[in-house]
């Protein structure tokens, strides 16, 4: 059980530093509903399983489906994060002319 | 759309391939990788036109930079910090005494004041049940941000972002949700109704629930979850919900301030019908949290109800 443990907190940490390392949103953001998907079992290891269920529908179910849908909108599934700041210039230039 | 002869009869003679229609359907009107690029061409240039211009590029390097490194000084304080208070807290499971007397108080006598058997749900819906109302109110007030930054008014058409994200005609989603809705429904009301029996409770279940909801969205389309909460509905839940929380937990503790008797009763621990006021305010809570989860995808998706 203690490896199981000490496994499980290492792939969230390995997940945490990926999130932030990844280039393509899209990854990220899944890689993000896995890290939420690993605390629900660390909680409910932790003797806690009321934060287990609220940690696996609201983390890994509705605030990635949040992020995947804000995604969507800004077309960001397919590009890299690198050119972020253009992506914001050219929102703030033409958001009336685009809705 | 026209049918093409040449591959109606390539489609007979060979494979059918399904997808080969449908890629002109799902065209994008302008492609937004295509429309980046240039629009940074024209901005680079038009940066490079002003004399001033290399400077400022330069300079907004410069603080990309900076908020880099203050990102990551941030993050490594924070770090530290948390670490050392977690370090300070006592072992997992260890019983220390003289902690907090609070502590002390709810373990011996919170079963017999709440009649609650978790007695997690006894805390947070009785003795700091004010506590919860404020964050039902904060994720209400969340909500209202949402709805102001992102809601489309009156006959804008809506149906350009709608074109992104539609999945109302997958097969495979279709009937996976078919089977798995029901059982994330019972799952959520189940876990909201024994909330003072067993773990879980109002925000738990009221998130399972607004997580199927979102489900039946994404598969069967958005008249599906509109004949379930339409706006109408989402504004009477919501405010019902917050109102009767509000008037049931300020009477009990009024009675219970001036020990006055109340005309709740805790009942029998154990059974469904007992814990006093806990029951119909995790239901409340529920109810707010599940219209609200699903009014935000609604905002986000598509700037309506």
């Amino acid at each position: 059980m203690e490896t199981f443990r000490v496994i499980l907190l290492l792939i969230l940490i390995a997940c945490a530093i990926c999130v932030s390392l990844t280039k393509r949103l899209l990854t990220a953001v899944i890689i993000f509903m896995g890290y939420s998907l690993i605390m629900a079992v660390v909680w409910i290891l932790l003797e806690s399983p009321d934060l287990g269920i609220t940690e696996a529908a609201v983390g890994a179910g509705v605030s990635g489906i949040l992020l995947l849908v804000t995604l969507k909108k800004i077309n960001r599934t397919e590009t890299d994060s690198e050119d972020l700041d253009t992506v914001s210039d050219e929102r703030a230039g033409d958001g009336d002319e685009d809705r | 759309m026209k049918i093409d002869k040449e591959k109606f009869s390539a489609w007979l003679n060979t494979d059918p391939d399904r997808l080969s229609g449908m890629e002109e359907m799902a065209e994008i009107p302008y492609p937004p990788r295509e429309r980046i690029k240039e629009k940074r061409h024209e901005l680079e240039e038009r940066i490079d036109a002003q004399p001033v211009g290399q400077i400022s590029f330069l300079s907004r390097k410069f603080w990309h930079r900076l908020y880099t490194v203050f990102a990551v000084i941030c993050c490594a304080v924070m770090t530290v910090v948390l670490l050392s208070t977690v370090a300070a807290l006592p072992r997992f499971g260890e019983a220390r005494d003289a902690i907090n007397e609070l502590t002390e108080r709810y373990i011996v006598s919170g079963l017999k004041e709440t009649g609650a058997v978790n007695i997690v749900a006894g805390i947070i819906l009785d003795y700091r049940a004010f506590d919860t109302l404020g964050e039902s109110f904060v994720l209400f007030c969340a909500l209202n941000c949402v709805l102001i930054l992102l809601r489309i008014d009156g006959d804008e058409d809506a149906s350009h972002h709608e074109l992104y994200f539609n999945l109302a005609h997958d097969d495979i989603l279709r009937k996976s949700a078919l089977f798995s809705i029901p059982i994330v429904f019972v799952y959520g009301i189940y876990v909201l109704l024994n909330g003072h029996l067993s773990p879980g409770g109002g925000f738990s279940g009221g998130a399972v629930i607004g997580a199927g909801i979102i489900l039946l969205s994404i598969a069967y389309g958005e008249r599906a979850s509109g004949a379930l909460i339409s706006e109408k509905v989402f504004k009477t839940v919501c405010f019902c919900a917050l109102a009767f929380y509000g008037v049931a937990k300020s009477y009990s503790f009024f009675t219970g301030a001036n020990h006055l008797e109340s005309i709740i009763k805790p009942g029998t621990p154990g059974e469904i019908l007992s814990g006093g006021l806990i029951l119909p305010l995790n239901i409340a809570v529920g109810m707010v949290v599940s219209c609200t989860i699903y009014g935000m995808y609604r905002m986000f998706k598509k700037g309506r109800f």
